[in-house]
């Protein structure tokens, strides 16, 4: 099947720098509330843009509970199921709390959930590493076609896609401002910019 | 006998003219000649050259006919230009007695396509020991009068002077295969900033110069005459000139390979580049050229040694050396000497033909281009332009190192006293 | 394009410190109790060792079975493999078994080379030792474990650093692999050895050379002990091993002529007596451990970089994105 003709779209922006700040006030909050108080919650950020969600979430949590909240980050990249499709990539570094995840409620958060390709990887990664008392997992946009029976516990926006189209995170952090941005996969690939801010399409 | 007339020859390089062949002689030659023959060949373009006389080639017979044998060697010896040539005596069994060298020489005879000249072995089995029977090979019906242990070298210099000295007897040679052995123990090519980096075995040159040294004070010292076979570095060159220099009546051949071809290639770590003595550097190649170009020396003989696939399909260590070359010999000439300019067709028939053959004492070969001399003729086309590929070569093995290369000219004809061995490129089956 | 590791020489700066860099991160996990990781399931690595080496073997093996690989060692060694035509036919085999990767230790040099330029296999070559020529996983260890010691952190280089590499460097294959690795990271490389044990042509290769140890000492960030075999003493390398070690071997009090910070390496095995001392060898700063090791995530980071399919210098990627990868994201 050939695409229409129509030129691709350019993205367009979903969320901003006020909306993802008032999305992660407002999954703090529902993590304190569900977690009852957020007693045993470890923070674990999936690499790249899980890990400045997850930053932002610990400093969120701090200013509700008063506490520091354990947080680390993880790379899956050992774990994915596409080793043959994609090149090997560099690591990134994996760092898990000191007092370990064993009997945690351990959140994993990520900035964009799709397949739940990546999910299922950083599950397998977490089996290796210990055995917490649950896990829960938070995203900044859920943007549909699950690929396996996984589901975000606390979702920044729902976002409808079409296959044909690509959401791209952007944050400070690594890319100088906050946005999301939907366009088309056309168009993403073919604007060299926006492959620079975003070598790998999220997920 | 098949008659022939061949029209505008560039005899030697020169301006055309036309050659009639009768009764294995050149009954006549000059411009526009008035005279009929069974064949006319239209030689616009191409050179006339006395029948080439290779002084190295191994025909493997007997004993590895899964290589070569005399039939498939002088096949391809005629494809090449060739109109003789000498087998090396490392056969299985060794060519050291009458009876293998009259073999050799009768299997030749009866190919029909070259000249076959045994080589003798100087020592029994070519073990360096025991002098073989050397008289005894030059009586029989081969006339052995070049000597080598050639794949060995006579390093005892005992028996190398001995053999020197009881081969005047006969007018006979040595051709020594310049290797000192200790030296080269283990050894997998030239010894030099290559080997040291790909960590192979090095050869180094003085391996090959201190025996050359040694041999042309031997042969001086006893007055015999001594021939330097595959001569690869520019330090040989320097004892040869000298040598010669005093009179000494040393000669000495060079590989084509050795002319063209350098250890830089080793890199790709691939056998068809292993060959001995080694390819050496850019500096040895150009001595030797400077060297053949002014006589130094004295002839271009292949080293053809072909080698079955399985023996070069493998790692560099376990690999056979060697080189096929009989069909390729005259286009790397030109590409080196001739289209360098260091060399003209006269010199390529000296180097190629009237020397060897001197050297050889070989009768009825290397003779002039004229009329009432045996007619052996190559005619060569150096416009010809083409990409080598062995897989059509006449030779039974392909370990050629030019597969893939473009090199100039073409063997159009040969005739091996007067009857054509090869016409338009071609075979003539016989 | 290269998929293979043949060559340090092959390997760029870039190529190089992603190599250390996925190993310093590999080597986090050695260190967890569940030590497996799924990369390589489904996939085929074939150890074939036509040379004994049980330490370069088990390392491999280990690195591969930690990343999940299906493992087929094939010992060519004494069987009727080890005659040098079958190499072809060796290749064929495991071609024809599927084999993902083929790690290979070869008596010959350039074996690895010929593997990897044939059209015999398909898969990775990725050379474990070969003659005399390179030994690339032992000095990718060597560099991992120095910048460990000397410049710590990913993406750091040993820029400024000088290393020493002291013994047989003409039958050496860690001498070659590590004077062009620690070249390309920066590094200075001074080799010090008699005359006998230098190839020739060496004034062309990247380093300075000594024939004086007790000089070099006092100048260097790290000295690495080659080993030496005895029996080089008959082919008068040297004339015994009594003056080889008094000249060129590491005892406590060359020891004491480093400075502070400098550590002792060796790619083993190790002949006490002859290169080095009980003393030294023994010593805290001798790094012979630490390098074991540090060799299995060295590994580990080269078969998942070659397997997931980075090319290292000169080429990109085989795989263009297709639909297919498209899907699977
Ligand atoms: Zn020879």
């Amino acid at each position: 099947m050939t695409t229409p003709s129509s030129p691709p779209r350019a993205p367009h922006q979903v969320l901003d720098a006020t909306d993802i700040a008032r999305v992660v006030t407002r999954i703090a909050h529902e993590i304190v509330e569900r977690a009852k108080g957020a007693e045993d919650v470890v923070l674990l950020g999936i690499h790249t843009r899980g890990v400045h969600l997850a930053r932002r979430l610990r400093a969120k949590l701090a200013q509700i509970t008063g506490r520091d909240i354990p947080f680390g980050t993880l790379d899956i990249t050992m774990y994915r199921d596409d080793l043959r499709l994609k090149p090997a990539r560099a690591l990134e570094h994996t760092e898990i709390p000191a007092e370990g995840i064993d009997g945690k409620l351990v959140i994993l958060v990520d900035d964009v959930l799709f397949s739940g390709r990546t999910i299922r990887a950083a599950l397998d990664a977490l089996n290796d590493i210990g055995r917490p008392r649950a896990v829960r997992l938070a995203v900044l946009v859920d943007r549909g076609h699950r690929e396996l029976p996984i589901r975000a516990d606390y979702v920044g926006k729902n976002l409808p896609t079409s296959l044909r189209e690509a959401v791209q995170v952007r944050l400070s952090e690594s890319d100088g401002l906050d946005a999301v941005l939907l366009g088309d996969r056309d168009y993403a690939a073919r604007s060299s910019q926006a492959l620079a801010a975003d070598p790998e399409l999220p997920e | 006998m098949t008659t022939y007339l061949i029209r505008n020859a560039q005899i030697l390089g020169g301006a055309p003219q036309d050659i009639h062949i009768v009764d294995g002689v050149f009954a006549a030659i000059g411009e526009d000649l008035d005279v009929q023959a069974d064949i006319d060949i239209d030689a616009h373009g191409l050179v006339a050259l006395p029948g080439l006389v290779d002084l190295h080639t191994h025909l493997r017979e007997p004993g590895r006919e899964d290589a070569e044998t005399v039939l498939t060697g002088t096949r391809a010896a005629a494809m090449g230009g060739y109109t003789a040539v000498h087998a090396m005596a490392n056969t299985f069994p060794v060519a050291d007695s009458a009876g293998v060298v009259e073999q050799v020489w009768r299997l030749g005879r009866e190919s029909g396509y070259c000249d076959v000249q045994p080589v003798g072995a100087v020592t029994v089995g070519l073990e360096g020991k025991q002098l073989a029977e050397l008289g005894a090979m030059h009586d029989s019906a081969a006339g052995v009068r070049v000597f080598s242990d050639d794949g060995k070298c006579v390093d005892d210099a005992v028996i190398m002077r001995r053999a020197l000295e009881y081969v005047k007897a006969f007018d006979g040679v040595i051709a020594q295969h310049a290797q000192e052995p200790r030296l080269t123990a283990g050894a997998q090519m030239n010894e030099g900033r290559v080997s040291g980096e790909l960590g192979l075995g090095g050869w180094p040159a003085v391996a090959e110069e201190s025996i050359i040294a040694r041999d042309v004070l031997l042969a001086a010292h006893v007055g015999s005459r001594v021939h330097i076979c595959h001569l690869s570095t520019a330090g040989s060159v320097e004892i040869v000139r000298w040598a010669k220099a005093k009179g000494w009546d040393v000669t000495a051949e060079v590989t084509p390979h050795h002319l063209l071809l350098t250890d830089e290639l080793v890199r790709s770590y691939d056998p068809v580049y292993k060959v001995n003595p080694p390819l050496r550097t850019a500096a040895d190649v150009e001595a030797l050229r400077q060297a053949l170009a002014d006589g130094t020396i004295d002839a271009v003989a292949t080293d053809h040694a072909p080698h079955p696939a399985e023996d070069k399909d493998c790692e560099w260590a376990a690999a056979a050396m060697g080189m096929v070359g009989l069909e390729t010999a005259l286009s790397v000439v030109q590409q080196t000497m001739v289209d360098t300019g260091l060399l003209n067709w006269e010199g390529v028939a000296d180097r190629m033909s009237h020397r060897p053959a001197r050297i050889g004492r070989l009768a009825g070969h290397g003779r002039p281009v004229s009329v009432g001399e045996p007619a052996n003729l190559v005619l060569f086309d150096p416009a010809y332009r083409g990409v080598v590929n062995p897989d059509t070569f006449a030779t039974r093995s392909r370990n050629s190192p030019y597969r893939g290369m473009d090199l100039p000219g073409r063997v159009h004809a040969t005739f091996l006293r007067g009857e054509a061995t090869v016409l338009a490129g071609e075979l003539v089956e016989r | 394009m290269k998929r293979h590791l043949v060559s340090t020489a092959d390997l760029g700066r870039d190529d190089a410190l992603l190599i250390l860099d996925t190993a310093e991160e590999l080597s986090q996990f050695s260190g967890r109790a569940v030590k497996k990781l799924p990369t390589l399931r489904g996939r085929t690595v074939v150890n074939l060792f036509f040379e004994d080496s049980t330490r370069t073997k088990t390392s491999f093996e280990v690195a591969e079975k930690r990343l999940s690989a299906d493992v087929i060692n094939f010992s060519a060694k004494g069987s009727s493999v080890s005659k040098g035509e079958s190499l072809k036919d060796t290749a064929l085999t495991l071609q024809a078994m599927g084999a993902d990767a083929v790690v290979i230790r070869h008596h010959a040099s350039g074996a690895p080379a010929r593997l990897a330029g044939s059209d015999w296999l398909h898969g990775s070559v990725i050379n474990a030792g070969d003659g005399t020529h390179e030994h690339p996983t032992q000095a990718l260890l060597d560099a991992f474990t120095l910048r460990r010691h000397l410049n710590p952190g990913p993406g750091h280089d040993l820029a400024g650093r000088r290393v020493a590499i002291v013994g047989d460097v003409l039958h050496s294959r860690v001498a070659r692999s590590n004077v062009h690795l620690l070249t390309t990271l920066g590094a200075e490389v001074v080799f010090v050895a008699p005359p006998t044990l230098l190839p020739i042509g060496i004034e062309t290769w990247p380093c300075r050379v000594s024939y004086d140890l007790d000089s070099v000492l006092p100048e260097v960030d790290a000295v690495m002990m080659l080993r030496v075999q005895r029996e080089r003493m008959n082919a008068a390398f040297f004339p015994t091993e009594r003056e080889y070690s008094r000249r060129y071997g590491l005892d406590g009090t060359r020891l004491a002529k480093l400075p502070e910070h400098a550590v002792v390496m060796h790619p083993g095995p190790m002949v006490r007596g002859m290169e080095i001392t009980a003393e030294v060898a023994d010593s805290p700063r001798c790094t012979v451990v630490e390098q074991v090791a540090n060799g299995v995530s060295v590994r580990m980071a080269v078969l998942y970089l070659l397997l997931g399919g980075a090319v290292f210098a000169d080429g990109h990627a085989d795989a263009p994105r297709t639909e297919l990868q498209e899907a699977a994201q």
